[in-house]
């Protein structure tokens, strides 16, 4: 089968930055992808190589088999990307800039897929509005609007979630989980991991330009298994359990385990030393704790 | 659509939707020039032999305002769109760079046309003779003169990265070439050496051949003139496709 997106040892230099460092990477058509890593980490440019806003030194990149160079047409007909950057343009309405979009994409009488989409983004009261006057929020789905207006089976999203509000966070997921259900591949790049672990099959974090993780989301959640109980007691623990306990400024008591046996003996020691539990809390590791574990080793 | 078409389409709509500011204001900038300069030396100059001055005039300032205006087209709009970020709509999509080129080189070729006929129009009034004696002339240099500054306005826009380069590249090349280009006078006037410069300035030549299609004069062989500016033409297109299929400044 044809990958949706195909990476191979793709490089790209900036001056004396090192932007990619050797990027290889498949994403099947229909998967939920995320891209992870810190700042300068490469997202962008790798998501600037697909799109063919920049051009890698080295290596290949294709999507849904067009390679982004040699085949840029099909490359980018199959491309749907939401821009980091907040941008508009301030002659046109909503309206007149998604059929704009879509006549760049050869699309003409657009218009029934431009209702929809509009409605599904909550951008139908505002298509007569000229685009400087919307909200941050609005340019926002826009954004996305525009992205989608080519029907790509392949969607981008470039931190689409940044600085916006819960509804529009809520009302984006929904649509886009949505498209991914209907069989369009998702790639997208967010610093907010637990939306990454909520909706994303797979994820490949980058560090310096380079994959240092590439897996299934809940095989990378295995890989730590630091658990952690919020205890709140009656009294101050006993001196031998001090040294495993951490107390914060709230005067709940943290107790860091990797396995239930542990906290069970904890649990066993209070008891025996008449201490008692008036409320407890446990965290699971997330995808936070797994991205901090990996880009230190990495 | 095909993309040319929508991205054409976009451009005329960027400005016509500030005509006042696009159209409009040139228009009478001419008209001020007009009033002025023909009010000032009609009775003293006569330029070639039974030619008014305004006559003279007229079509000068008709070619000046396309020049500048298709220049300006094309330029602003690429600069607003980098400075804005907006260009990645157009880089997005699946557009040729001669889709991308043809696109910005007929707005910016309307635009000029359109502030021309504008200029044109307002002046009929003061000295434009009933018929015109080469109208070929007059439409070969007006869209040759709204091509080449069209194309020299898509460079400037790929090439500057702020307002302010962009307003050096307009104040310190294209408004010399335009003012010390015969608009306002014969090169004939100007002292040997200055009338011999002003003979590798394009813009003269599109000058002298539209006035040309005006008023039967000219101070250079018209033929000459055209192969002149449809060289430059040529050459200003040939640069502004090889950076646009580079990528220079726009895809890194």
């Amino acid at each position: 089968m044809t990958a949706a997106i195909h990476v191979a040892d793709l490089r790209k230099r900036f001056h004396s930055t090192q932007a990619l460092d050797g990027v290889s990477l498949d994403i099947q058509p229909g998967e939920f992808f995320g891209l992870l890593g810190p700042n300068g980490a490469g997202k962008t440019t790798l998501i600037s190589i697909l799109a063919g806003l920049a051009r890698a030194d080295a290596g290949e990149a294709r999507v849904m088999g067009h390679d982004v160079v040699r085949d840029y047409r099909q490359a980018r007909r199959a491309l749907g990307v939401v821009p980091q950057e907040l941008v508009h343009d301030p002659f046109f309405n909503v309206r007149e800039t998604l059929r704009i979009q879509s006549g760049y994409f050869g699309l003409r009488n657009n218009d029934d897929w431009i209702d929809e989409i509009m409605h599904h983004l909550d951008l139908t009261p505002h298509a007569g509005k000229n685009t400087q006057a919307l909200s941050g929020g609005m340019k926002r789905r826009l954004l996305v609007a525009q992205a989608l207006v080519h029907r790509p089976p392949v969607i981008v999203l470039d931190e689409p979630t940044a600085g916006v509000d819960v509804d529009l966070r809520r009302s984006l997921w929904a649509f886009v989980s949505r498209l991914n259900r209907e069989g369009h591949t998702v790639l997208l790049t967010t610093h907010y991991l637990e939306e990454a672990e909520a909706l994303c099959g797979r994820v490949a974090m980058l560090k310096a330009g380079r994959v240092v993780a590439l897996d299934a989301t809940r095989n990378l959640l295995k890989l730590t298994n630091e658990h952690c109980a919020q205890l709140r007691l009656d009294t101050a623990p006993p001196a031998d359990w001090q040294a495993r306990l951490q107390t914060g400024a709230d005067g709940d008591w943290r107790f860091s385990f990797g396995d239930y046996a542990e906290l069970e003996t904890l649990l066993a020691g209070l008891r025996a030393a008449g201490v008692q539990v008036k409320e407890m809390h446990l965290q699971e590791p997330d995808l936070e704790d797994v991205f901090t574990d990996i880009m230190k080793r990495a | 659509m095909s993309g040319f078409t929508a991205l054409f389409h976009k451009e005329m709509l960027r400005f016509w939707k500030v005509a006042v500011q696009t159209v409009v204001a040139p228009v009478v900038t001419a008209l001020l020039y007009l009033l002025i300069f023909s009010h000032v030396l009609e009775a003293h100059v006569e330029v070639y032999p039974g030619v008014s001055y305004t006559a003279f005039l007229v079509p000068g300032l008709v070619m000046m305002s396309m020049l500048q205006n298709a220049f300006s087209n094309s330029s602003s709009s690429l600069i607003q769109s980098k400075m804005q970020g907006n260009i990645v709509f157009v880089l997005l999509p699946p557009l040729s760079y001669m889709e991308f080129f043809l696109a910005y080189l007929w707005a910016a070729v309307i635009r000029g046309l359109v502030v021309g006929l504008g200029v044109w129009a307002v002046t009929l009034g003061f000295a434009s003779p009933q018929h015109l004696p080469h109208p070929g002339w007059l439409l070969a240099n007006a869209l040759l003169a709204c091509g080449m500054l069209g194309a020299l306005g898509i460079v400037a826009g790929i090439w500057a990265e702020k307002y302010d380069q962009l307003a050096a590249f307009q104040n310190f090349l294209i408004l010399p070439l335009t003012f010390l280009s015969g608009v306002f006078y014969s090169i004939h006037s100007l002292p040997p050496f200055w009338e011999a410069v002003s003979h590798f300035n394009p813009v003269f030549y599109l000058i002298d051949g539209f006035r040309y299609a005006f008023v039967g004069h000219s101070d250079a062989d018209p033929w000459f003139g055209l192969l002149v500016s449809t060289g430059c033409f040529v050459a200003i297109s040939a640069l502004t496709l090889i950076l646009l299929r580079s990528g220079y400044k726009l895809r890194h």
